[in-house]
């Protein structure tokens, strides 16, 4: 058996249209997770508000989990992040907005800089609905960082409770890893061997990852290995567009100075075009 | 024994194809070094250090190089502009700027530019080179009428065209015949194509033009009298043409001018090789892909060599080529072998080519001019669309006007705002612009790669998705989806014309997918498509893609009606199992037989409003039953595990077959129906084709493949095996 690894949801409320969806998607994953969820509210504590959540809580259809609400003032950002510390969140559940009349969707500088510098994971929802949309395929990265076993061991977790069945592991190896540039067939046929044997190497990396995985999630859940050769975190976003997946789940990257922000590289590209929920992991 | 090199198998056959080119390649050398105001040996000095260096240091297997066209223009003006009206003094001066454009070659090449061309598009390039042609169309015009001074612009030129007819009433002899000895070239390398004799056509029709220039000087020495031409429209070869070497004066290179002038030199130089290389490899036997950059590089060397010696830019010169590889050459050493004959050629017979008279090469380039701005281009411009008609023409009336640097960048400028009119959108190219945009894979089902692209694609982004083409093995199937690309122009289309037929040439397969939604304004299959969201649903009458001609003729090989068409009320997928939240946007492409009951149609749905996906964009067979079938699903991948949200849904063993329960997922409201449904012969037909997902409400089997539209070749296969398991179901 494996331990429980999210044991505190926490999720912050605001009183927009969107609310009932948000707490709804909160509770919901919080059940699904056997987890307590805690509601954060960025200011004032009114009685109609209350009333108004209390109601929306009633409403929802499954069993409700074990829930607090705090009210906070202050600027959101601070507020949530001291939340997360103080209730020792394992997840943060934000929800991503849509642009005008796109099909697209990208979040706000509030939910941008939680993502960033927020010390659990973090789950990006695309469009939080009243209704439940199962999550049954995900996508998760398999690149060579540290993080990644901690990643991939938390995608099965997570696929498993969710009730998800299909797994994609995917490896995106940067194309400057082949160092070979094709002018003529001669390239290209050195090329396409030196893929060859990266394309081993990583398999062998991911195949040891995946022995520590217990058997019994293994088993239910249906996983495969996807290489690709592209620019990493642009491939993953764009492949789980393309494959439809429900989920993309994410290692952070170590470290974001300015320059990344400048330079947008591996998450940004994902945060600025959601292709769906994304999951990252810390 | 003897190890028998194909270089010395081949070497035959490449000489004789030296031999062939070098005898089209000499009349041009000579015109086209005459044209662009440089001595007439230049030309000859030019072809003889390319096909020399080229043939060494080059990275191409099959290609000429030499003096090209598009240079002439640019040089003659560089002679006028630095010489200030002295021809010898701005010859000198042309040289440093050839040497200079030779090192930024060079340069190119170690950097990599040989994508350079991709970069521009491809109506800009196009109207461009028109404005080439028609220059010297207009210049070559004169010189064939015996006026050698010309000088002006275009619109000077094309005014003073009366004027000229006018002077010729009052012409001396001297020039008339010199006059007529051009027209009849003229008509010559006219009428060369239609002319079907034979013998006639053993020699090529620049080499016919010298031959009656020369038979024209032999009848007049036979007879006894002098030849009558104008000494002065006669070409003269000096003495000492191959002993003499000028010396390139650099001492411009403080005024801006100069620089200017080695940028187009440069340019036109650059992308007229580029354009050559590409479309030689086409033609190349051995389908060999050349080494863009490494040739660069060696066009570079050779140009500078040249420019020492007195020579011209060395470029890779598409007729020529061509011809060399209709003659059978194999590799570079044709491009050595046409150099030394030149040379051969100019050292045997310097004093008989003294009787060749200017206007009859002037004929030559008029006629080259004449096929650089046909008026079959301008129509093949328009067929592609108005808009590229506009791009055509703006870059060429803007090169006329101005120089060919300032005419290229504002056909570059009109291509883009062209798309920012379109789409309607200039956020979709400045958002976008400089994020990866291409995503390429190995579909690990079919072990076909898959390229998808989104945002945009046009000539501003064009190089990533072809940094990726580049990298597939061309005997591969490649699958390229523009479902989720809004605007995809023409130049794109045109390249990826290209890696179809290069594909196609070594055993693989382009195939695009996702265009067929796009809107074109015209019925070319290149002309671009703009994916425009709030559009109403579209009736395609014009325009169609190629994936949708496949389509056609695969209905028409069925016997089968194909209805390219959107239709928005598709009764059958609302009623269908596992449709039944899903909202259809459209279904076009329907391919379906006489009675109507199989068929194969692309489909766009979203899975209900309530879902935040995009919408689903595929292609399902539906199959009509006349047995009554139970209810139930099967595929591999749990793809439609959605369903397990309909109540009563169990997975369903099969007990007597582990190995297919195991790896398929079957799953029904009534098992016991189910399991009886699966005879053991359809069990190893599904098994076999496991890859497809399959669901029957019992009444109707919907059969898809992919989360993808399906390429023709997938489709067929589809439809195939719809008509297979109907077969074996109902018997």
């Amino acid at each position: 058996m494996y331990k429980n690894e999210y044991n505190t949801v926490l999720v912050g409320v605001a009183f927009s249209p969107n609310l009932q969806a948000n707490v709804f998607e909160a509770l919901r994953m919080s059940a699904l997770f056997n987890a307590s969820l805690v509601m954060v509210h960025v200011g004032e504590k009114k009685d109609s508000k209350e009333a108004m959540l209390q109601k929306i809580i009633a409403d929802f259809p499954g069993s409700t989990p074990e829930y607090t609400v705090l009210w906070k003032a202050g600027h959101p950002v601070e507020v949530l992040l001291r939340a997360c510390e103080d209730e020792k969140a394992d997840i943060l559940i934000l929800g991503a907005l849509k642009r005008e009349g796109l099909l697209k969707y990208y979040i706000g500088s509030v939910a941008r800089k939680l993502t960033r510098k927020c010390h659990c994971d973090v789950l990006l929802l695309i469009k939080p609905s009243v209704e439940r949309m199962p999550c049954s395929y995900a996508v998760v990265n398999g690149l060579a960082h540290e993080k990644t076993e901690k990643a991939i061991a938390r995608a099965f977790y997570v696929l498993d409770s969710l009730g998800a069945t299909r797994l994609t592991i995917v490896e995106e190896i940067p194309e400057d890893d082949v160092a070979i540039k094709v002018d003529d067939d001669r390239g290209l046929r050195k090329s396409t061997i030196v893929k060859e044997r990266i394309k081993m190497r990583e398999d062998s990396r991911v195949k040891k990852i995946l022995m520590h995985i217990p058997e019994k999630l293994k088993h239910t859940i249906n996983y495969d290995v996807q290489h690709i050769f592209g620019r990493r975190g642009y491939s993953i976003g764009h492949f789980a567009r393309v494959k439809r997946a429900d989920l993309l789940i994410m290692n952070a990257p170590s470290k974001l100075t300015l320059l990344d922000r400048l330079f947008p590289h591996d998450l940004e590209y994902i945060l600025s075009d959601l292709p769906t929920d994304v999951l990252i992991v810390r | 024994m003897m190890v028998k090199s194909p270089f010395f198998s081949g070497l035959r056959s490449n000489i004789f194809a030296g031999f062939v080119v070098s005898l089209i390649a000499l009349p041009l050398a000579l015109g086209l070094a005459v044209a662009s105001g440089f001595p007439m040996v230049a030309g000859v000095i030019t072809a003889v250090v390319g096909g020399v260096l080229v043939s060494v240091f080059g990275g191409s297997h099959v290609t000429i190089t030499g003096p090209g066209y598009g240079l002439v223009v640019v040089l003659l003006s560089a002679v006028a502009v630095l010489g200030d009206g002295d021809m010898q003094a701005g010859y000198l001066y042309a040289l440093s700027a050839v040497i200079l454009s030779g090192v930024l070659l060079l340069l190119f090449g170690f950097l990599r530019f040989g994508a350079l061309s991709d970069f521009f598009p491809a109506s800009a390039i196009q109207g461009m080179l028109s404005a080439i042609g028609v220059t010297l169309l207009l210049k070559q015009f004169y010189v064939m009428l015996g006026d050698m001074k010309t000088k002006g612009t275009v619109i000077e030129l094309l005014t003073g065209v009366p004027e000229l007819l006018k002077s010729l009433l009052l012409a001396s002899s001297g020039q008339l015949y010199a006059v007529s000895i051009g027209v009849i070239s003229l008509m010559i390398m006219f009428f060369y194509s239609k002319i079907t004799n034979r013998f006639f056509r053993l020699i090529p029709a620049p080499m016919w033009v010298i031959l009656v220039a020369l038979g024209f000087d032999v009848y007049f020495s036979l007879v006894g009298v002098e030849n009558p031409i104008n000494k002065k429209l006669l070409v003269s070869l000096p003495n000492d043409m191959l002993t003499s070497v000028p010396v390139p004066d650099f001492s411009k290179w403080k005024e801006p001018v100069f620089w200017g002038i080695v940028l187009s030199v440069t340019l036109v130089s650059s992308v007229e090789s580029l354009l050559s290389i590409k479309a030689v490899d086409k033609l190349d036997p051995e389908k060999r892909r050349s080494n863009i950059n490494k040739d660069m590089r060696a066009l570079g060397i050779a140009t500078i060599v040249s420019g020492f010696l007195g020579g011209m830019n060395v470029g890779t010169v598409i007729s020529r080529s061509s011809v060399n590889v209709n003659n059978q050459a194999t590799n570079r050493s044709s491009n050595f072998f046409h150099a030394v004959f030149l040379l051969l050629f100019v050292i045997v017979f310097q004093e008989q080519l003294g009787k060749i008279p200017f206007t009859s090469l002037a004929a030559i380039l008029v006629y080259t001019g004449y096929k650089l701005a046909a008026p079959a281009i301008f129509v093949r411009m328009y067929q592609i669309g108005k808009e590229q008609l506009f791009i055509f023409l703006t870059t060429l009336i803007a090169t006329l006007l101005t120089d060919l640097i300032s005419g290229i960048l504002i056909g570059v400028l009109a291509t883009f705002v062209v798309h920012v009119v379109l789409n309607k959108a200039f956020w979709l190219f400045s958002r976008n612009l400089l994020k990866p945009n291409v995503l390429m894979y190995k579909e690990s089902e079919t072990q076909s790669y898959y390229v998808g692209v989104i945002h945009f694609c046009t000539f501003l982004n064009f190089y990533k998705l072809k940094v990726k083409l580049d990298m597939i093995p061309q005997t591969e199937k490649v699958v390229v989806d523009f479902s989720l690309c809004s605007f995809v122009d023409h130049t794109v289309q045109e390249s990826l014309n290209n890696y179809e037929e290069l594909f196609v040439r070594k055993g693989g397969v382009v195939e695009i997918i996702g265009l067929d939604v796009h809107q074109a304004d015209s019925s070319h299959p290149f002309a671009v498509r703009t994916l425009r969201p709030m559009q109403k649903f579209r009736v395609f009458g014009r325009g169609k893609t190629r994936r949708q001609l496949q389509l056609e003729a695969l209905a028409k090989q069925k016997g089968w009606s194909y209805q390219p068409s959107p239709k928005t009320k598709e009764r059958l997928l609302r009623d269908h199992l596992g449709y039944e939240t899903t909202s259809v946007e459209r279904v076009y492409n329907k391919l379906s037989s006489a009675n109507n009951e199989v068929s194969l149609f692309d489909i766009k749905y979203s899975e209900g409003v309530f879902i935040a996906k995009e919408s689903v964009h595929t292609t399902l067979m539906c199959v009509c039953l006349k047995t009554p079938a139970p209810v139930f699903s099967f595929d591999r991948e749990m793809l439609l595990e959605k369903l397990s949200l309909l109540a009563g849904f169990h997975d369903i063993d099969f007990p007597d077959y582990p190995t297919f329960s195991d790896e398929f997922f079957v799953r029904g409201n009534d098992p016991e129906k189910v399991r009886a449904f699966f005879t053991s012969e359809l069990i190893s037909f599904f098994s076999a084709y496991g890859f497809y997902h399959i669901m029957c409400n019992g009444k109707e089997l919907i059969v898809r493949q992919f989360l993808r539209p399906a390429t023709p070749a997938e489709a067929a296969a589809i439809i195939e095996f719809g008509l297979d398991l109907k077969k074996k179901i109902d018997g």
